[in-house]
């Protein structure tokens, strides 16, 4: 076997490794129903959901409980499913939460109540799509 | 009153950018075909095109910054990214904020590109500027703006806002223009996001050379010839790439709040993958240049890289990322086009070496252990794994829309845990890397075998050997696998500093690109293992609150929170949060906010006191001053050691309509470490919810507790004079005067009591800082009391977040350390290509 054979072979070795581990580490999209099957069958894989804020009917988001330090707080979130759930995060409430339009939590469930997010990315409302022009000064 | 014609302008000026790129590629390409006789006439003709082109994409640049610069926020992309607060430089970054501003920049570099090769070139023109103006075609086209039917093509950024945008103010008056725009990111109003971008779409652009080269080589039997022209260019694409790359990362970490400078954001990974195969196609061109080997694969690292350049445009630009980046852009609807400019160069340049692979040579000698060959190869293909595990996983949102395009359901998402994901493989990857060129480098200088490779080796080993044991004794690194990359890098040091200076002793500087680079690259290493590996969070709370629910106490809460003048430890400093800053014109470093007080107009506020800095006054009480970007307040918070004020740190923070808290660090520089910290979370004055009234019935000299602070009622006095309010003959005012000790700090506040025609008037005082309303309600002179109505809030606070960052400065150093070996080797190259140029062979 020559040289370069075997460096090919180590080549394709090391990428099928890669592989194997992204696929290994990459984490799923889940609904809050899937994830707490996944938590009971003892798979502890911090997973994607995503959702949005509990909100009144009028608009209101509710059931965000912020710690008396103000560093972490509680809040409530429904997903795709409907499924509502409390969810913590340790840190404080991020910048225009309240005003998000999708919330995606990655984390897992601590117990079978809560929900610990270890990060949380937002959907808000962007520059682009905001049709409303500020008429001051007509 | 609107002013269309800068619009039309620019909009002409984009067609006509177009027109003129799709002649001049047709033009050239009629150059490079056309018999000797005819040469020069479509030569001519060529370049008066290109010229053309060229002016026609500065106007459009100078159209929009026009439009930008003059505020004409009739047209929605001043509206969306500028407003009348910004300075200039600051409306340098508004033009690229929005992607088509991006693409224009892009455009303009590659015009540049363009005119430097046109003038540099002899035999290379023609066909290198066919691809040239086919990019530039496809560029242009992204911000053309035209429609066609349904089709959509290009987005321009000379719409008006009323085209733009539905709002009902249009159906009213159609010329309604705004006061002011919607303004700039605030995380962009920052120096480094006035370089960054117009660096990294250099480096962008420039990726375009060396494959022009390849394709006009390609396509002109040329297998071979076209490395030595493309080669400067590579190196030089390959230098600002990464310089833009480590102004991103250094924007990042003077300005975002993630704690870092790398975050393996896919926006960081799009443009880190093509800069690794790019420096892999440098190192295969470079062997070929000495022995005639790796030419094929020179070309597909070469190709990759520019293809790779178009992907990670796609990815960040046509929204595919969705909610897997915290930076990507909005969809403006190119993802279409962008996928077409893609897949043709892609396509094209597939075609073009399938045609020629036969031709291309190739040696059939198996590449001996001892050969340098061997030894760049194998780095080279580290490179490219490194690539490929960074590129695998960022592409996920791509392969779920491809699974999905084919109405399958695929849920993969990205790994939680990025940093820890990326950093298992690259690190090693980079060890392996730096143990190579350590190697490497010997074999590129020496002829070896196994008995002179074991004597050259050991002096720099040893000596590795011994700085990595001191290394880790005093940094403390008892990690093994840091163990391993300080050796790793030391080693790549030791032996490259030792090559530099053979060849400094023995022959010119010129030759030191190379183990400079290297060098650096060992730096980064090793800075990056002790500023991340060791980055510590100091800022635990340590307050002892006990929280409601048990597992949270398991938990590390990593911000602390600061009540104003309160000292609160942290870690080895007590930090003290002062209250808020402005930064004002003219006046250096910050000033207290409290001093200031805003006249209602952009930017301006009138001085409540002499503004003093270092014993030099700025501005006398009751002058007007102009505060730069009013919305921007910092924080004090002083650190104090033992009693001592050793330093104090402001960090910014900003409360913004549309994004909420915009939050940047500052940081403490030592030597050896940064201390950096930002705010998280900062008090609303705006809206404050103030508790019930507590009365105080006291006399003059009584001490009593406002909140938990003891006050004192110094004195009640009758005043002839008040400020901003105009007393008149049978007019009596009573000012009283009330100090208020909160830790360190002693406060005085005055109420005033006002007696004009038998009615009573109160002005109370609002103390922010403090979280105090105090009004002086009544007086009752038979018992020489005083009533006082108190109510009060929270007091000021902020929440932070505090790090350090040690050795951060190798890291820093290395960087610039490689970015110059980058530049020798320029030189270099550009060197030898130039004296082949001029004795006529290229």
């Amino acid at each position: 076997m020559k040289k370069g054979h075997i460096l090919g072979l180590g080549i394709i070795a090391i990428a099928i490794v890669i592989i194997v581990s992204m696929l290994g580490d990459a984490s799923t999209y889940e609904s809050f129903a899937t994830a707490k099957a996944m938590k009971e069958r003892g798979e502890d894989k911090a997973i994607h959901v995503v959702g949005q804020l509990k909100k009144t009917d009028s608009g209101q988001v509710v059931g965000i409980e912020v710690n008396e330090d103000k560093t972490s707080f509680y809040f409530m979130m429904v997903d795709n499913d409907g499924t509502e759930q409390r969810v913590f995060y340790n840190e404080p409430v991020p910048a225009d939460f309240h005003r998000s339009e999708q919330v995606v939590v990655i984390g897992g469930y601590k117990s079978d109540e809560l929900f610990m997010a270890d990060k949380i990315l937002m959907k808000c409302p962007s520059k682009y799509q905001e049709n409303e022009v500020n008429t001051a000064g007509m | 009153m609107i002013n269309t014609f800068v619009g039309n302008l620019g909009h002409f000026a984009t067609i006509l950018a177009f027109v003129s790129a799709v002649l001049t590629a047709f033009s050239y390409y009629k150059y490079h075909q056309a018999n000797e006789l005819e040469k020069s006439n479509w030569k001519n003709f060529s370049r008066i095109l290109f010229y053309i082109h060229a002016v026609a994409s500065v106007v459009i640049a100078a159209t929009l910054f026009e439009i930008i610069y003059n505020h004409r926020f009739e047209y929605f992309y001043a509206y969306s990214h500028s407003s009348m607060a910004l300075p200039v430089h600051y409306m340098v970054s508004s033009f690229w904020e929005g992607q088509e501003g991006a693409f224009i920049l892009w455009i303009v570099w590659n015009v540049v590109l363009g005119l430097v090769i046109i003038h540099t070139n002899k035999t290379w023109e023609a066909p290198v500027m066919v691809v040239f103006a086919l990019v530039q075609a496809f560029l242009v086209s992204m911000i053309l703006g035209v429609v066609i039917g349904d089709l959509k093509i290009g987005s321009s950024p000379f719409i008006l806002l009323r085209d733009a945008v539905t709002a009902p103010i249009f159906q009213i008056n159609p010329d309604f223009v705004p006061e002011d725009g919607t303004g700039l990111n605030p995380l962009l109003q920052n120096i480094w996001m006035v370089i960054h971008p117009p660096t990294l779409f250099l480096g962008y652009a420039s990726t375009l050379v060396p494959f022009a080269f390849l394709m006009a080589g390609l396509a002109s039997k040329r297998y071979s010839e076209w490395i030595r022209p493309a080669l400067p260019w590579a190196i030089f694409s390959a230098m600002v790439l990464g310089m833009g790359i480590i102004m991103g990362a250094y924007w990042a970490y003077v300005t975002l709040n993630f704690g870092g400078y790398w975050n393996w954001d896919p926006v960081e990974n799009a443009v880190y993958v093509p800069w690794l195969i790019l420096v892999a196609g440098i190192h295969t061109m470079i062997t070929y240049k000495k022995s005639a080997t790796a030419l094929k694969t020179s070309i597909v690292l070469i190709i990759a890289s520019f293809i790779l350049v178009l992907y990670a445009t796609f990815l960040v630009r046509s929204g595919v990322l969705g909610d897997s980046s915290v930076h990507s852009f909005t969809d403006l609807g190119l993802s279409g086009q962008l996928l077409i400019y893609m897949l043709f160069f892609l396509f094209a340049a597939i075609f073009l070496s399938v045609r020629a692979w036969k031709h291309i040579p190739s040696s059939e000698r198996e590449a001996s252990v001892y050969s340098r060959e061997f030894w760049i190869f194998i780095g080279a293909t580290t490179l490219g794994l490194m690539a490929f595990q960074v590129i695998l996983p960022t592409s996920i949102p791509v392969w779920n829309a491809i699974v999905e395009s084919f109405g399958g359901i695929s849920n993969m998402a990205p790994p939680a845990d990025q940093v820890g994901f990326y950093t298992k493989f690259q690190l090693w990857f980079a060890v392996a890397l730096a143990l190579l060129t350590a190697v490497g480098q010997f074999f590129w200088w020496n002829k070896m075998d196994s008995k002179t490779l074991k004597d050259t080796l050991t002096v720099p080993y040893v000596v590795s050997v011994l700085i990595s044991a001191a290394i880790i004794v005093i940094g403390k690194v008892y990690d093994i696998s840091y163990i391993v990359v300080v050796l790793a890098g030391t080693f790549t040091i030791v032996a490259n500093a030792t090559i530099l200076t053979k060849l400094i002793r023995k022959s010119t500087f010129k030759l030191a690109g190379g183990s400079l680079a290297h060098i650096g690259l060992g730096m980064i290493l090793i800075g990056v293992m002790f500023s991340s590996g060791y980055s510590e969070v100091i800022s635990y709370n340590l307050s002892g609150l006990t929280y409601s629910n048990s597992f949270e106490d398991e938990i590390n809460k990593e911000h602390v929170l600061l009540w104003i003048n309160k000292p609160t430890q942290i870690k080895d400093y007590t930090a003290i949060y002062r209250g808020r800053q402005k930064k004002v014109v003219g006046v250096p470093g910050l000033v207290d906010a409290k001093l200031l007080k805003s006249t209602g107009e952009v930017n301006q506020a009138i001085a409540l006191a002499d503004i003093v800095v270092n014993g030099k006054t700025y501005h006398r009480e009751g002058e007007f001053v102009n505060i730069v970007l009013e919305e921007n307040d910092y924080f004090k918070i002083d650190y104090y050691q033992e009693d001592d004020l050793k330093f104090s740190l402001s960090p910014m923070a900003q409360y913004n309509t549309s994004m909420g808290l915009i939050s940047s660090p500052d940081s403490r520089r030592f030597l050896n470490r940064d201390l950096y910290t930002f705010v998280s979370v900062i008090n609303d004055f705006d809206d404050p919810e103030w508790r019930e009234d507590e009365l105080f019935e006291v006399a003059p000299g009584d001490t009593f507790y406002l909140a938990d602070m003891v006050t004192k009622f110094e004195s009640a006095d009758v005043v002839r004079e008040l400020d901003g309010m105009q007393l008149f003959d049978g007019d009596v005012a009573v000012k009283a005067k009330l100090t208020i000790q909160d830790y360190d700090v002693e406060k005085v506040l005055e109420p005033i009591f006002i007696i004009r025609n038998n009615q009573v008037g109160r002005v109370p005082v609002i103390e922010n800082e403090l979280g105090l309303k105090v009004e002086l309600t009544n007086i009752l002179p038979e018992e020489n009391k005083f009533v006082f109505t108190v109510n009060r809030n929270q007091k000021d606070y902020v929440v932070l977040k505090a790090m350090v960052k040690p050795q951060i400065n190798i890291l820093w150093a290395g960087t610039i350390i490689m970015l110059i070996g980058f530049c020798v080797a320029i030189y270099r190259r550009y060197d030898e290509f130039s004296k082949m140029r001029d004795k006529g062979l290229e």
